[in-house]
């Protein structure tokens, strides 16, 4: 199975007068895994609709390969696609569903009898072939949308939330398998997904959308060192980036009557200062109070008060500041971020 | 029974009394067709068959059992045979697609299935006449399958609004067609739906009096309800054939409830389980 780029060029979709999705140019390349990350609403999955073929663009042009797709109906192609809800065919059993696809090519009996024990054999689900979607459990139910997805070797795999309908714990294993068998695969995949720690960690990079446009486009590394805009800085990252509204002036950040020394290459004038919890610290200078305590096992989660602002401040689990307690704020200074007044990232 | 807690030993009672003039009736009709001769509900005389015997004579310058009856069959299973093909589709269309005027149409159809249809009989008088359809058992099947559309297009599009928009997409990316998905997909998961419509079809036509009675003249083309119908129209009415006549006419729809309440219990809850 060999996977293909996907272009988009300048793509847009409205449905009436509600704009879904604004412009947007994206390459995904062969076989990479490139997943579409944003809260409900954003045109994350609009945009993968239309890649499918379910949706017909509003405007721009959709390659796969040098071939221009975006006139042609889903079955021509050439891409499987797994749902949230798996959409698997209730009244057929899993082998049924997934020689589906199959049987509408034509494929001789044998041949469908090979490839879909094969790919069953892929995902761990041979042994349930004969049963009805609704007599397997969630995860074999999502393996089984994974298996009708993969049987027919598309060029290109879709995947919308595929893992939002699975418990916690089997979530953690399935995006690790769907990550190995894509690699072993070749298969070039799109993932939608509202989950920041999924689209981190499975694709080789992300796309972050908010209201229809795309926010920053980069691998999990660059999106999470160097966010393009406050709404990534926000949007990616656990517990997520502490930031603080105020004025640039003099090596100074100042916020109220706050003032905190800021290292060099800030702005001038009003932005935002974006430190994450995992780069403060409790070991610095600046007077804080405590106001609350969290405990996640590993370390604790600080949240102190600066003038107005809370902060949170990911510390060893050896250290627990009571409520009230004052403390002293710290933080690395080569780990800040800078944004504008309209939000955009600054300097390096 | 034991087991009915008292208050419920209540409630059995008043409606066992709402339901004795119909249960009465009932019991009128199959000892009627019975007997010989019945005094109120007590039969007289010696058990009778001869009030049966209209299934193997032709009475009284009736035609045979058997042309009413093949009638009847022929007019209720293509009835409902259409009803089912045509709401399914129409249902489809309207739970699935969009399309200028949906909204409209959709308003119209359920005006017209307020509308009463006896007073649409005249107009449908001329226009028969004019296909050349009067006093056909097609035309009344025509007319009979317009006037149940209505019903059977909202029932059914009920049906497919609880398909998943997901399920539809998957299979348009598995490669099918509307076409299809419609049959391979859609239908099969109605099932329940395309089987309450076609038993509540078959029973509604098998029971239609006022159409056949309207268009239909020529005694080769009588229904069931219409031959029932002559007994009672007589200067001296032979109720012992009349009551035989109505059970030989009931029994089909008792056993086919029998076996479909299942399905027509769906129509009333109106959900389809995936």
């Amino acid at each position: 199975m060999r996977g293909i780029s996907v272009r988009l060029k300048a793509l847009s979709k409205s449905f009436g007068k509600v704009v879904a999705l604004k412009t947007l140019d994206l390459d995904v390349k062969a076989g990479e895994l490139v997943a579409f990350l944003g809260p409900s609403g954003c045109g994350k999955t609009t945009t993968l609709l239309m890649i499918a073929g379910i949706y017909q663009p509003t405007g721009g042009e959709i390659y796969f390969g040098d071939r221009r797709i975006e006139h042609l109906h889903p079955r021509d192609r050439d891409v499987g696609m797994v749902f949230q809800s798996y959409a698997l065919y209730p009244h057929l059993t899993l082998f049924e569903n997934v020689a589906f696809p199959l049987r509408l090519k034509r494929t001789p009996n044998t041949e469908i009898t090979e490839k879909v024990t094969q790919t069953a054999a892929l995902l761990g689900i041979e042994h349930v072939l004969d049963r009805r979607p609704a007599q397997v459990s969630g995860g074999q139910q999502q393996r089984g949308a994974l298996a009708r997805a993969l049987v027919k070797e598309p060029q290109v795999l879709l995947l919308d939330e595929p893992l939002s309908n699975l418990d916690a714990q089997i979530r953690v294993q399935a995006r690790g398998e769907i990550r190995r068998l894509q690699q072993d695969l070749g298969v070039t995949s799109i993932l939608v997904t509202h989950d920041q720690a999924e689209a981190l960690a499975m694709a080789d990079r992300v796309a972050v959308f908010s209201t229809g446009e795309l926010q920053q486009f980069a691998t999990p590394e660059e999106l999470y060192r160097r966010p393009a805009n406050v709404f990534v800085a926000r949007f990616v990252g656990h517990p997520p980036m502490n930031l603080l509204d105020g004025e640039f002036a003099n090596g100074q950040f100042a916020m109220g009557d706050v003032r905190i020394p800021v290292p060099r290459g800030h702005p001038e004038g009003p932005g935002s200062l974006g430190i994450r919890p995992e780069d403060a610290n409790l070991d610095g200078e600046i007077p804080v109070r405590t106001v609350v305590l969290e405990t996640l096992g590993r370390e604790n989660l600080v949240t102190v008060r600066l003038g107005t602002a809370d902060i949170r401040v990911l510390v060893d689990q050896s250290i627990r500041p009571k409520p009230g307690q004052a403390v002293r704020l710290g933080y690395k200074p080569d780990r800040v971020h800078f944004f504008d007044q309209g939000g955009t990232r600054i300097g390096l | 029974m034991a087991l009915l807690p008292p208050r419920w030993r209540l409630v059995l009672i008043v409606l066992v009394a709402f339901c004795l003039p119909i249960l009465s009736g009932v019991a009128w009709l199959f000892l009627t067709g019975s007997f010989d001769r019945v005094h109120g509900l007590i039969p007289q005389g010696s058990v009778a068959l001869k009030n049966w015997r209209f299934l193997w004579e032709a009475v009284g310058g009736r035609p045979p059992i058997r042309v009413p009856l093949v009638n009847s069959i022929i007019f209720s299973i293509v009835v409902s045979t259409s009803v089912v093909l045509i709401s399914s589709m129409a249902a489809y269309a309207i739970s699935r697609m969009s399309f200028p005027g949906r909204r409209m149409y959709l308003g119209l159809v359920l005006v017209l299935h307020a509308f009463p249809a006896v007073s649409l009989l005249i107009a449908i008088f001329y226009i028969l006449r004019r296909l050349g359809l009067f006093d056909t058992l097609l035309g009344v099947i025509l007319v009979k399958t317009t006037l149940e559309l209505p019903l059977g297009i909202w029932l059914m599009k009920g049906f497919f609004d609880f398909l998943s928009w997901e399920m539809e997409m998957a299979a348009l990316v598995d490669g099918m067609s509307r076409w299809t998905l419609f049959r391979k997909i859609a239908l099969p998961l109605v099932r329940p739906g395309l089987l309450a419509l076609w038993t509540f079809s078959l029973l509604s036509a098998w029971g239609e009096f006022i159409l056949p009675f309207t268009f239909i003249v020529s005694s080769q083309n009588f229904t069931m309800a219409m031959y029932l119908q002559t007994f009672l129209s007589e200067a001296f009415a032979d109720f012992g054939m009349l009551a035989a006549v109505g059970v030989f006419y009931a029994l089909p729809v008792v056993v086919l409830f029998m076996i479909g309440q299942r399905f027509l219990l769906n129509i009333y809850s109106g959900g389809v389980k995936g």
